[in-house]
């Protein structure tokens, strides 16, 4: 579902080039899941950024779902992304102004998907049902986080990328929440590829990389 | 495009959530929308109606043929004409008097009026035979049979009584059947030439005559036929009016354009904070598939939406507040053009079409850098206060390099060019150079009082005024021009209404002023006059109408008498101006004329008149404020016998004080209301006043308006940052001070800032002032003022922006006072 092939990218800054990413090769076949920890600024979120079409890499080439990343224009990026990719970010990056029911579609929405009973299913699932009239700011960050997911999954990507997904929950909820995530990746047969810091939630997927100085361990 | 729809359901969700931001968005661009529009809307009127004037009975049309000096001439002349083959029609204009509505009167013949001349034959005269007495006789037919016809636009026909009632003037004369007709300029009647000759009081005489086609050979030339008396005027589609008017609107359209931009600083702040609002919405929508191109196009989609519906509720308030303004418009052109404008409004569809026309363009302009920011939106920023600091420096950078850009333009204009378009180039570039320096003077000077206190509490306070001046920086400027204009405008009229209440003691030295309906009735009041005892001396207003140069000029007799030499305003003299001007030697001429033509004293002129041509020398020039023509004073010996048609029915009568009533009860009883009209010094200075406040009551209400929609600025500001103050104040509260210490501190704060601006106001406002009356109002006018300061004014001023101020910082005081800790708690929440 995902493959990077000597995928490099750097960076400018006022001492010179960064070389954030140096040949990275990687290969994330459906209904697998990935952990991918590394120290801050080993290159971990760009290379995020790059598998989520959010940004171009600077050499190799980056496979989502059958497409190759390469020379593709904003509006490919982004239907890419509406179609088959989906986002967990740290901070939930909910719509304020929209109630926890208009989050969870919206996605699903935009990407021209919406299944009515099958976001309802999620709600039930994610344990939202109750809190479907309220808006983000009214929830804990635990049910923010999946709100989020629940928005995520609503659209049945194919590759599911998360970026520290649990970092601003606690160690209980941050536990229960990747556990119902996981759950619900392995009903939809999506690729999980996730971003974190901690060993011990790494050790909760099937496979973990280790990212160095932008080269893989 | 479902998913566009999406996208923008979306978009508009933020709204739902915030509405007052919603209703600041559309309340600046209505406001915007409707004072342009409101404008423009006097202005389309006004030209309207020129429009018909100038079309009226051929004017735009055909060659007329004049009279070379005066106002009208012989019938006899006419004869001579048609006789020698010339193909032309009588005219004859003039005003009356009707239940204190001055009419005016256009006699025509219609036998001889040329098809096309005009909209009075297409439209007037073959209206068809819709007669009220149901002769079936068509208006032309009836027009030239007794009673005959008074044609009037429906207006003016109502105002007078209704279709078939037949008003009575002033003078005695009853005016024939009223009937209705379209296409005719407001307060304006069009009957018989013969009919018309008589309501005028002016037997056997007429204005101009329509000119259709000259013989094609001709034995004799126009000045032979006629002794020189008529002369020949090209077709003229703009006409006097419109060229005489052009200052008065520029000066409307500017004041319009004005209050347009500081509405625009309300939207420009409302999107700008909008788009901030929504930039985690906007990047969470890009991160999950909505292109660039697809989230910029239904941002506009949004913004044209708002805008249009905006630019209705904007242009509705426009026609009303027109409607409003429009019988002081239509007073002021009257008062000083002696135009006529209709006092209703009629406007074509195109003025309702250009005002959302005009909303939407404002918004998109002011949403511009919103709109690019959307469109380059980076996908995974995070957000970084260091960063927005350093934004906000960048654009302070920014300004000042503008505000130096404008400075020079300022500077360059002022030294170079002349004109009045480039007056107001000048005093757009002063004012929007300093609006755009006033954030980098706030934070200057806030700097230093940081700098000069002592306690923790009253450094935080000026740091964080510093740094709240960003967010209301464009509400501080819209206020900044707002009061900078209301004290340019404030000083200008007050200084003019002080030099204007001087001048007219000056002019009006006499003490009654006396006029008789002919001139041999002229002659029997001021022989009776002379008579009395308690009459000092009987002093002739004489005049005659030439042209300078082309220039509509008017020509005053003034007789040997010390009132002129003791009280007449003079600019600049000869020594002996008055015994030279006295002598017929010399002439008197006024401001307007003198900077028109660069005339000084001691320059010699040369005045074309029928009985023959004047040459002679500038010797004084004096101030005559108000007149749009140019105006030349001669000793009345002169007048008479260069002018023999000159006006002879006007005297000003020097009388003891306290005769003044009797002298006047007198002069009614022996000549009788209907033939002479007496009027006091202090009754036509009171008539003079009122003129001059109903000419700037327009200004003053466009002034006032605009202070106002500066005042919805800076408590829109205030309102919508509101909130994002809680993370500044959350700290402090949890740190010890009390909520009410903290609201108090933010009315203070906001007083504060608006102080600061009122008092930066005074300079540019002064500025202003000094532009308005040394540049714009001598290319406008053609007349300079002194400028006084006002410092009750300034006061007033500086009142009024700090009672805006507190005002709108109210609100959102009291709703941090009243604020539950529970929500100062969830800044911290939020933090985590």
């Amino acid at each position: 579902m995902l493959t990077l092939r000597n995928v490099s990218k750097t960076y400018p800054s006022a001492q010179g080039p960064v070389h954030v990413l140096r040949g990275i090769d990687l290969d994330l076949p459906a209904g697998q899941t990935l952990a991918l920890t590394g120290e801050s600024g080993s290159g971990k979120s760009t290379l995020l950024h790059l598998a989520a079409a959010l940004d171009a890499a600077d050499g190799g080439e980056i496979v989502v779902a059958g497409q190759s990343l390469v020379g593709m224009g904003d509006s490919a990026r982004a239907q890419l992304r509406r179609e088959r990719i989906g986002l967990v970010f740290q901070q939930f990056n909910l719509v304020p102004s929209l109630k926890v029911r208009e989050n969870l579609a919206f996605q699903a929405r935009i990407a021209g998907r919406h299944d009515p009973a099958w976001v309802e299913s999620l709600t039930q699932k994610l344990g939202l049902s109750k809190l479907v009239d309220r808006y983000p700011e009214q929830l804990s960050g635990g049910q923010q986080q999946r709100v989020a997911i629940g928005r995520t999954l609503a659209c049945r990507p194919n590759l599911i990328l998360a970026d520290e997904p649990t970092g601003n929950l606690d160690e209980e909820t941050s536990d229960a929440v990747l556990k119902l995530c996981l759950d619900l990746v392995e009903q939809t047969g999506s690729a999980f590829l996730m971003v974190t810091h901690s060993p011990r939630l790494a050790g909760l997927l099937g496979r973990r990389i280790h990212l160095s100085a932008g080269r893989l361990a | 495009m479902k998913r566009h729809l999406w996208t923008l359901a979306v978009l508009l969700s933020h709204w739902r959530r915030r509405p007052f931001q919603l209703m600041t968005l559309v309340i600046g661009l209505a406001v915007a929308t409707a004072l342009w529009s409101g404008v423009q809307a006097l202005n389309v009127q006004a030209r309207q109606s020129y429009d018909q004037a100038a079309r009226l009975i051929g004017g735009d049309a055909f060659a007329s043929l004049r009279p070379t000096n005066g106002t009208n001439f012989e019938q006899a002349l006419y004869v001579t004409l048609r006789r020698a083959g010339w193909d032309v029609s009588p005219v004859i204009e003039g005003d009356v008097r009707i239940a204190d509505r001055s009419i005016r009167i256009v006699g025509i013949d219609p036998v001889t009026l040329p098809q096309g001349a005009g909209p009075i034959t297409r439209d007037a005269l073959d209206d068809g035979p819709e007669t009220a007495d149901g002769s079936g006789e068509s208006r032309a037919v009836r027009l030239l049979t007794a009673p005959s016809l008074a044609l009037g636009d429906a207006e003016t026909v109502a105002a007078l009584g209704g279709v078939d009632t037949r008003p009575t003037l002033g003078n005695g004369g009853q005016l024939p059947p009223l009937v209705v007709a379209t296409s005719l300029p407001p307060e304006t009647l069009v009957t018989d030439v013969g009919v018309a000759q008589a309501l005028l009081d002016q037997p056997g005489r007429l204005s101009r005559l329509i000119l259709t086609a000259a013989p094609e050979t001709r034995s004799q030339s126009l000045a032979d036929l006629t002794g020189g008396a008529l002369e020949r005027v090209e077709p003229d589609d703009q006409g006097d009016l419109e060229r005489l008017t052009d200052s008065f609107h520029l000066n409307l359209t500017a004041f319009g354009f004005l209050s347009f931009l500081v509405g625009l600083f309300i939207v420009h702040g409302a999107i700008g904070l909008a788009f901030e609002q929504r930039r985690p919405m906007l990047r969470t929508m890009r991160a999950c598939g909505v292109s660039a191109r697809a989230l910029t196009a239904v941002m506009l989609l949004e913004l044209t939406t708002i805008s249009a519906l905006a630019g209705i509720i904007g242009t509705v308030a426009g026609y009303v507040i027109a409607s409003a303004l429009l019988p002081d418009v239509a007073a002021s052109l009257r008062g000083l053009y002696g135009a006529r404008v209709a006092g209703e409004l009629s406007l074509q569809p195109s003025w309702w079409l250009a005002g959302v026309a005009i909303s939407v363009i404002g918004a998109l302009v002011a949403a511009g850098s919103s709109l690019y920011r959307a469109w380059r939106l980076p996908l995974f920023a995070t957000a970084q206060p260091e960063a927005w600091a350093g934004a906000e420096a960048r654009a302070r950078r920014w300004q000042l390099a503008a505000a130096v850009f404008l400075a020079a333009i300022a500077i360059g204009v002022l030294l170079q060019a002349s004109g009045l378009v480039a007056g107001f180039v000048l005093m757009g570039s002063v004012l929007l150079a300093a609006a755009l320096l006033l954030p980098s003077a706030l934070v200057g000077l806030l700097a230093i009082a940081q700098r000069l206190v002592r306690g923790p509490v009253a450094q935080w306070f000026f740091a964080d005024a510093r740094q709240q001046s960003g967010g209301l920086s464009l509400a501080l400027m819209a206020l900044l021009l707002a009061l900078a204009v209301n004290i340019g405008v404030g000083t200008m009229v007050d200084s003019f209404r002080q030099t204007f209440t001087g001048w007219l003691d000056q002019r009006l030295a006499a003490e009654l002023y006396v006029g008789a309906r002919d001139p041999a009735r002229a002659a029997d009041i001021a022989d009776w006059l002379e008579t009395r005892n308690d009459v000092d001396a009987v002093l002739p207003v004489w005049d005659a109408e030439t042209r300078y140069r082309g220039f509509p000029v008017e020509v005053f007799g003034f007789s040997n008498h010390p009132t002129y030499s003791d009280h007449w305003p003079l600019l600049a003299s000869l020594p002996d101006a008055w015994s030279e001007a006295e002598a017929g030697r010399a002439v008197l001429i006024s401001e307007q004329l003198a900077r028109r033509f660069a005339l000084a004293p001691g320059d010699p002129i040369d005045i074309a008149a029928p009985g023959g041509d004047w040459d002679g020398t500038v010797a004084a020039i004096y101030s005559d404020y108000g007149n749009p023509r140019g105006q030349v004073m001669i000793a009345v010996d002169e007048l008479v016998a260069r002018f023999p048609h000159a006006e002879r029915g006007n005297f000003a009568v020097r009388v003891a004080p306290e005769a003044v009533d009797t002298v006047m009860d007198d002069l009614t009883a022996a000549f009788g209301a209907g033939t002479v009209e007496v009027v006091d010094q202090r009754t036509i200075k009171d008539i003079s006043q009122r003129i001059f406040d109903r000419t700037f009551a327009v200004t003053l209400a466009l002034n006032t308006l605009t202070l106002i929609v500066a005042g919805i600025a800076l408590l829109a500001s205030l309102l919508t940052l509101a909130d994002a103050r809680l993370p500044q104040l959350a700290p402090l509260w949890a740190l010890g001070l009390t909520r009410r210490r903290l609201a108090a501190m933010e009315l203070i704060k906001a007083a504060t800032l608006a102080l600061l601006t009122a008092l930066l106001a005074i300079p540019l406002g002064l500025a202003v002032a000094w532009i308005l009356t040394n540049v714009i109002n001598v290319e406008a006018f053609g007349w300079q003022l002194p400028v006084y300061a006002f410092p009750e004014q300034w006061l007033r001023l500086i009142v009024l922006a700090l009672i805006t101020a507190i005002a709108a910082a109210a609100w959102p005081a009291l709703s941090l006072r009243r604020m539950p800790p529970t929500k100062l708690l969830k800044v911290f929440a939020d933090e985590r």
